[in-house]
């Protein structure tokens, strides 16, 4: 082990926006513990033999139809992470995104609000939307299943 | 002022200058900066020197000092030994093999001379990426002009059986000359055997960056019968095959870093090795479903490489260089093409597997309280990616 002293030239040229990087080492809205946790939409997108892989649980709120918890956990590289970790926020803020909206959030809206992504990562990591989707649709069902 | 400690564990991508090598060099960028190939006194100084530099790594290496070419790079070298001998001897036929674990450097080479008109034929590796000597012998046609399998592998640190390919080899030639026998030495340099005697190679390439030495220099051995054309061309320097004048501080370096490595190669091949094993035990502690790559006792000394079920390369990487600690991955989502590495898929590896695989690389400097260091680290890295991954908990 070596201790370098701070220089003029700290290396600042991440890979990544600071708000990916963010994102990747802050996950917002992980499930840690899912045995405990009851959802009322699952979804799932993408594959390990890929790369990325997302799983996404939503509650919502019935009344309003909105989301009141996108809760995530993602296989993948820090753009992965960091774009499910930033979906969950924009459908979560604001007192919850409508259902309807929420199936349409685009990948295109993901990485701007992540102030943008490498070229090579923006198609094969930002799966996040599809989980939701599916999450979204299998709540759907669920709930014309119950009423 | 604050400081930050870091540690290095990427070796194999390549080390750092070591202060005795830099030393050496210094002078050759300020006051004796004449060419070699100028006449007057400080060229005849300049060309001293690259003759002294060129002297001390044939001893090395057991060869004539005409038998050392200098070169910009290991791949500049691996360049020169594929493209410049399947040129040089097209006549003689137009078949090359090669190892499917080589390094990008030789790999491309081959396309290149499949776009020429020359059948390249890659040679398969079994899962810990070892190749069969029978089956290069088998693989040998009237037509095979050369064979390239290099002698350490970059990535998971499989170390070839080089020696006893080239006895098979000379065997099974008698008195012709071809097939020629090249191997890429860049990383058993410093821990493997490299005398051309014992190994009985006629092309091996080697570079600075490896071995403490600078980077931006590498050295082609071709045994003096062996035809090659030039892939550069200009002032005939180095006997034609690589023309431009001399980069002298850079080949001073690399002869003091060849000298000064070879020295110490026993020593430091043990001390490394007890690390290695030591790492690899604790790491086996902290993740039991961990799966070792490569050859478990054929393999460079200073080498790990570890496939962690569950994760993924990139992730484990940047969290590690969060903490301090550089090391490298295989991952596709790493690289630029997005292609997972080709040695990866050679031993055909798990593809569940393929994604979260780390190289880690120790060096001169290691010591076991790095280790240490780094197991603890990676152990909260581990933890804290499968906390978060969709894999780890039933769907």
């Amino acid at each position: 082990m070596k201790n370098i002293p701070p220089t003029s030239c700290d290396v600042q040229n991440w890979l990544y926006s600071d708000i990916v990087k963010d994102h990747f080492f802050n996950p917002r809205n992980i499930l840690l513990d899912d045995k405990e946790y009851v959802a009322d939409g699952i979804g799932i997108s993408g594959s390990p033999l890929c790369g990325d892989m997302m799983a996404v649980w939503i509650k919502v709120d019935r009344e309003k139809n909105v989301i009141t918890e996108c809760k995530w956990r993602t296989f993948g590289c820090a753009s992965a992470i960091g774009s499910t970790s930033m979906m969950s926020v924009m459908v979560t803020e604001d007192g919850g995104m409508v259902i309807a909206r929420a199936k349409r959030i685009s990948p295109e809206a993901i990485v701007e609000r992540l102030g943008g992504l490498p070229d090579r990562k923006y198609h094969c990591s930002v799966l996040g939307h599809e989980a939701l989707r599916k999450a979204v649709e299998d709540y759907e069902q669920n709930n014309a299943r119950k009423y | 002022m604050k400081t930050t400690t870091y540690l290095y564990l990427d070796h194999a991508a390549t080390t750092p200058l070591h202060p005795e090598v830099m030393a050496c060099m210094m002078p050759y960028f300020d006051g004796a900066y004449g060419n070699p190939s100028s006449m007057y006194e400080p060229g005849r100084r300049a060309k001293n020197a690259l003759n002294e530099s060129r002297e001390r790594i044939a001893s090395v290496l057991g060869c004539l000092p005409g038998e050392v070419i200098f070169t910009g790079s290991g791949t500049e070298s691996d360049n020169l030994a594929i493209l410049g001998t399947a040129r040089a001897n097209k006549k003689f036929g137009n078949h090359i093999l090669i190892s499917s674990v080589e390094h990008k450097a030789v790999l491309e080479s081959a396309r290149q001379l499949e776009r020429e008109g020359f059948i390249v034929e890659y040679i398969p590796v079994d899962a810990c990426g070892m190749i069969d000597v029978d089956d290069v012998l088998g693989r040998i046609t009237d037509s095979t002009i050369l064979i390239s399998v290099m002698y350490a592998n970059n990535e998971i640190g499989t170390v070839e059986p080089i020696k006893e390919l080239a006895e098979a080899l000379s065997h099974h030639k008698g008195r012709k000359q071809f097939p020629l026998l090249h191997t890429d030495a860049c990383q058993a340099a410093g821990y493997l055997p490299l005398g051309v005697e014992g190994l009985k190679v006629d092309l091996m390439s080697m570079n600075g960056s490896k071995i403490y030495g600078p980077k931006g220099v590498g050295l082609l051995y071709r045994q003096k019968e062996v035809n090659l054309d030039p892939i550069i061309f200009g002032g005939e320097q180095e006997q034609g095959l690589r023309s431009g004048t001399e980069n002298l501080p850079y080949i001073v370096g690399l002869s003091e870093a060849l000298v000064r490595i070879e020295s110490k190669r026993q020593n430091e091949a043990d001390r490394v090795r007890k690390l290695r094993e030591y790492l690899l035990e604790e790491l086996q502690k902290i993740i039991p479903d961990m799966v070792l790559n490569g050859h478990r006792e054929k393999r460079l000394p200073n080498n790990i490489h570890i496939s962690i079920p569950y994760i993924e390369g990139e992730s484990i990487v940047l969290l590690l260089d969060n903490a301090g600690i550089y090391v490298s991955t295989g991952s596709a989502c790493s690289s630029n093409d997005l292609q997972v590495s080709h040695v990866l898929v050679a031993i055909n590896q798990d593809e569940m597997l393929r994604h979260g695989s780390l190289r880690i690389s120790l060096g001169e400097t290691t010591s076991k309280e790095d280790c240490d260091y780094f197991i603890g680290e990676l152990s909260r890295v581990v933890k804290r990616l499968r906390s978060m991954s969709p894999l780890t908990v039933s769907l």
